[in-house]
């Protein structure tokens, strides 16, 4: 199967400081549900930043959809950065705009007319739960609302491959199974997910999802044959 | 062509600030008022000294050290020259005056010797051999003292304040432009996180590049135009205020309608 993403000895270091994350080698296979997990400060964010091409490796390549995009010309990003869909961990929402804005806003970028926009924006928010708060700004959103509208705006125009960065970690439970719906609902559709959480309950809920363990800048399982539910830890007598 | 300088109302949402919200359509009026005035006196002081050069260029004065007594004779013999178009004795009553500036109440004195002094024009400067030899003939100690040698140094003053004006546009000029590239760095660090977001899901630099060019340039048009038209009404406010100077003075200055039409 063609891969969404493939890693290459792939090692990134912020400024002159040691590497956070070292000699990676693994692939995403398309429509294929990933959870990557780690300690905090294990690199998971290091490593979607990578993904979602707001980081360069510091050395190894990187290709996306097919490309080799690890020394790719600055103007060569925004097309992929179009077919990927981010949830922050912080939301990253405008504050100025309103939510229906921020929602709109990668639609708006690649090009859609105010008449093609408004249907699936309404939509979306309906979807999340916000129709009734399209026109609220992000400063007057609890953290909850915030973080259903960066989702709404991660997935509104069906990108090929979504990355989250702990998306539920400021909802209810209840939230957090609706949003793991649509991730589910979207990767059955053919798209790549790929999710950083702590949530246990998360990864339990969501049968035949792929496992990516980091710690310490390293992956624990670079083959990527571990499958949910992880193996217990053997016992050592 | 046009429709880049239109915004739709969503990219203004995502500037986030409302059209003359900003201090750039004030600092860039501020300063095309400023340049447009510095300008305007830059060309009056041109205009004036272009006037006051031709009037004076074939302007001469015949000056008789010793005093008026063959006034008469030289005036006739002047006039008579070839090439001379006007010629008027200066009447020594109004010499001994302009000397009262100078000496007070003993110019008036009929001690003090007072030069005669004939003013002329002659259309061809080769005609002033000619009348220098004539008056000599009368007058051996007459000279000839052309006006332009005696306005020489306000001439260099005009030309050297034409020069300072011409410079103070084109600082000032340089200066709204380094305000209007501040501006926009200014913008671009307050939206830093707008842009960063925009760049993140996919925006181009062009996409973003557009949207503050825009901006800035309406934001500078609309300052430039407002500081044109209040320059403008300064101007004429100005003009008009001269016209009626002249016209209680009794001078015959040009009206307001016809300083907007004439130029020179």
């Amino acid at each position: 199967m063609a891969a969404v993403a493939e890693f290459d000895s792939v090692g990134l270091r912020y400024g002159t400081g040691a590497e956070v994350l070292r000699d990676l080698d693994f692939r995403l296979r398309f429509g294929t549900f990933y959870f990557l997990t780690g300690a905090s400060g294990a690199g998971k964010t290091s490593l979607l930043k990578l993904l979602y091409l707001a980081q360069r490796p510091t050395r190894g390549r990187i290709r996306l959809f097919g490309e080799e995009l690890s020394e790719a010309p600055r103007e060569a990003l925004p097309p992929f950065r179009r077919r990927i869909g981010v949830v922050f961990q912080d939301f990253r929402l405008i504050r100025h705009l309103s939510a229906f804005d921020n929602v709109a806003l990668p639609l708006r970028l690649a090009g859609a007319s105010e008449d093609e926009v408004e249907g699936p924006v309404r939509e979306m928010l309906a979807w999340v739960g916000l129709a009734d708060r399209a026109s609220a700004r992000p400063p007057t959103l609890s953290g909850g609302e915030q973080q259903r509208v960066a989702i709404a705006r991660a997935v509104i125009n069906r990108p090929e491959l979504i990355i989250a960065d702990e998306p539920t970690g400021n909802v209810d439970a209840e939230m957090a199974n609706r949003l793991l719906g649509l991730f589910t609902a979207l990767n059955r559709l053919g798209t790549t997910v790929i999710v950083a959480t702590h949530d246990v309950g998360l990864i339990n809920a969501t049968p035949g999802a792929q496992l990516i363990r980091l710690e310490n800048g390293t992956l624990v399982d670079p083959t990527g044959s571990l499958r949910n539910p992880p193996r217990p830890p053997r016992k050592t007598t | 062509m046009l429709d880049w300088f239109f915004v739709s109302p969503a990219e203004r949402r995502l500037l986030g600030t409302a059209r003359l919200g900003g201090p750039t359509p004030w600092v860039v009026a501020i300063m095309s008022f400023s340049i447009l005035l510095i300008a305007a006196t830059g060309l009056a002081l041109a205009n004036t000294a272009g006037v006051l050069s031709r009037a004076i260029d074939s302007r001469y004065a015949l000056e008789v050290p010793g005093g008026g007594a063959n006034l008469d004779a030289l005036l006739r013999t002047v006039r008579s020259s070839p090439g001379v178009t006007t010629a008027d004795a200066v009447p020594e009553q109004e010499m001994r005056k302009t000397l009262e500036r100078w000496l007070g109440p003993t110019a008036q004195s009929s001690d003090l010797p007072v030069p005669a002094l004939i003013n002329f024009d002659v259309r061809d400067p080769g005609g002033l051999r000619a009348v220098q030899q004539r008056a000599h003939a009368i007058a051996p100690e007459a000279k000839i003292v052309a006006h332009r040698a005696s306005v020489a140094p306000l001439l260099h003053s005009l030309g050297l304040l034409e020069v300072v004006t011409f410079g103070l546009v084109v600082l000032l000029t340089a200066a709204a432009a380094a305000a209007v590239v501040l501006a926009a760095r200014g913008a671009l660090d307050t939206h830093r996180f707008t842009i960063e977001v925009m760049h993140g899901i996919g925006a181009t630099d062009l996409q973003v590049t557009h949207l503050f060019q825009r901006k800035i340039l309406i934001d500078a048009f609309v300052g430039s135009v407002a500081g044109g038209v209040a320059a403008s009404l300064v101007l004429l406010a100005l003009a008009g205020g001269a016209a009626f100077a002249g016209d209680l003075s009794g001078g015959a200055t040009l009206g307001l309608r016809a300083f907007m039409i004439h130029h020179d």
